[in-house]
């Protein structure tokens, strides 16, 4: 699957509270979410954000809670992909649990600017930032991890293996 | 090549003899955990996975603590998602209120976790059961919901750094300080996706209580679990909790470490994280000139009762500075039982101090002590994020109970021997 979309550029640690805050967890409502993604990062962000777009950050992306609620809040939110040099591991697995496209690619982050446009090949993991013409690979998927992915996530890969 | 004792409990977990890190397998788990804000969301999940039943009625633990008692309409909504998932299925271990406590108190003083398990959580501070021996680690909801349903889930077998920690504890001293003081040292993702494993002569004689706050804040080193090796201490705390077989695992001789770190706990002080991440730390004499607002004492972290001991011993018959608003929050109903037999709870409310029912409340920025902007907060908790406990523009600080119940007496940051 190809995505193109704009660049919001992300510092490091960006942590779940800052992709959701607590004070919205007694819901668990996508577009509810939605309305405050990443407000203690970027109070404008719910406002700016567009269909397609795609967070870029710096390493160790969602750390803190396992609140599933964060990729939650930013799939709700119509991002189409999150691009960091790292991720803190309750984030990344559930990302992939729940289908949001995640990728680790150190060059690409850096390189990305806020307002760029990104071309992301999911299966390959190529990045292409249209601004420059430039090129990056992210770091491959183990295969079992593929298999979620290519499921739709958790639920639908174990459904598949019951029957 | 030998393995960790986190290794090990996965590939039991596993039926295998050997892993090496860096495989993937899939385990059978011994407890499952969740919350009111994670499992509404997992039961939403189960229900997805077309399975009537949950695969094992005694594994699941459901605790409702974080919006409780419930908050607001939404909170109490959610909590009764909770309630009722427990009654269909016939769960054994849901805590209703009265019962319950703090999840990561209440597990080990319930005796539902052992040494030797392996336990996931949809809570990331699952990690505390390190502290008997035991792999625990948080996962998110989805997770938690297909584990409900299987019974079983997939691990990437982690690499492991071990601390070791040598030389006598300085006077007020403790289990926050290490961890502190090591999450400053190799900072907020320096243990990402990996065990701690957590040794030596300081930690041969360090209580329990004080281990289950180091194994607690593993997660804000990024680590995947924390954990100690079995001894005389951990098997005394579970011998006449956990009424089911457990077995003991330790580390083998030529268990391979990515880095072996040591630290001479001699030379340290009460360490204090500043805003806003655990990784800022400084020592408490470096950082008097903070002035306070709002003193919390409690959470996953430091609510157990050696830490309201501590916080009694300080602020008995003293008054609470009269600009600093203190909230106490005992661990669990047990806990708070014996802080009330003990006398502590009557010095909390005579120095003016308030005593909270357990609940996470504040600490996530949930209720019972939210911070206005520009408001600063000293608490025992283990975050310290932007926004973590109310206004985007509000400061919290993380220290011990003994630091800050001293503080609560002098309004601002406070090493406890100026008490």
């Amino acid at each position: 699957m190809k995505l193109t979309g704009k660049v919001h550029k992300f510092g490091a640690d960006i942590d779940t509270d800052a992709i959701i805050p607590a004070r919205y967890l007694n819901t668990f409502d996508p577009d509810e979410l939605a309305k405050h993604c990443m407000e203690d990062a970027d109070p404008l962000f719910p406002e700016k954000v567009q269909a397609g777009d795609i967070i870029v950050a710096d390493k160790n992306f969602g750390c803190g809670s396992s609140r599933e609620h964060a990729p939650i809040a930013i799939k709700g939110a119509g991002v189409s992909c999150v691009i960091a040099k790292s991720f803190a591991r309750i984030f990344y697995r559930n990302s992939i649990n729940i289908g949001l496209p995640i990728l680790e690619c150190d060059e690409a982050a850096d390189a990305a600017l806020n307002g760029d446009e990104l071309i992301v090949e999911l299966e390959t993991g190529m990045i292409t930032n249209k601004r420059t013409g430039e090129e990056y690979q992210a770091a491959p998927f183990p295969e079992f991890m593929q298999a979620i992915i290519h499921k739709g996530g958790l639920i639908n890969y174990v459904k598949a293996k019951k029957s | 090549m030998g393995m960790t004792i986190s290794q090990k409990i996965l590939a039991v977990h596993a039926g295998l003899d050997h892993v090496e890190a860096g495989e993937l397998v899939n385990c059978q788990l011994d407890v499952i955990l969740g919350n009111d804000v994670t499992s509404p969301v997992a039961i939403s999940e189960f229900d997805r996975l077309g399975y009537e039943k949950v695969h094992d009625q005694e594994k699941i633990v459901l605790v409702p603590d974080h919006f409780t008692p419930n908050k607001d309409i939404k909170s109490a909504e959610q909590a009764k998602i909770l309630r009722d998932f427990a009654k269909k299925q016939g769960l054994t271990n849901y805590f209703e209120i009265g019962q319950m406590g703090i999840e990561h108190c209440l597990l080990p003083e319930q005796g539902l976790v052992a040494p030797g398990d392996l336990i996931i959580g949809a809570d990331s501070h699952t990690c505390t059961y390190g502290a008997l021996g035991a792999f625990a680690t948080g996962v998110g909801s989805t997770d938690m919901a297909a584990a409900m349903a299987t019974g079983e889930a997939w691990f990437k077998v982690p690499e492991a750094i071990k601390f070791v920690y040598y030389g006598k504890m300085p006077e007020w001293v403790g289990g926050k300080d290490l961890i502190l003081h090591t999450i400053g040292d190799i900072g907020v993702d320096g243990a990402r996706y990996m065990s701690m494993e957590f040794t030596g002569e300081a930690i041969d004689s360090l209580s329990i209580d004080n281990r289950f706050t180091m194994a607690n804040m593993a997660i804000e080193a990024g680590g995947k679990n924390g954990i100690f090796t079995p001894d005389e201490i951990i098997l005394n705390y579970v011998k006449n909790r956990v009424k089911r077989p457990y077995k003991v695992y330790k580390s083998d001789l030529d268990a391979k470490y990515l880095e072996i770190r040591e630290y001479d706990v001699s030379k340290l002080e009460p360490v204090i994280a500043f805003p806003h991440l655990p990784e800022n730390t400084r020592f408490v004499s470096e950082a008097t000139d903070v002035e306070i607002d709002q003193i919390v004492i409690g959470s996953c972290t430091n609510g157990r009762t050696e830490d309201l001991k501590i916080a009694a011993s300080i602020l008995k018959g003293k008054k609470v500075h009269p600009e600093v608003r203190v909230i106490i929050f005992p661990g669990t109903q047990q806990i708070y039982l014996e802080a009330l037999r003990n006398g502590y709870i009557e010095t909390f409310v005579e120095a003016g101090a308030v005593v909270s029912t357990p609940t996470c409340g504040p600490c996530l920025g949930g209720h019972m002590g939210i911070l206005a902007k520009g408001e600063k907060a000293l608490a025992t908790t283990n975050r310290n994020f932007v926004g973590r406990m109310g206004h985007p523009e509000s400061e919290v600080y993380l220290s011990s109970p003994a630091v800050a119940a001293a503080s609560a007496v002098k309004g601002r940051i406070t090493p406890p021997w100026e008490v």
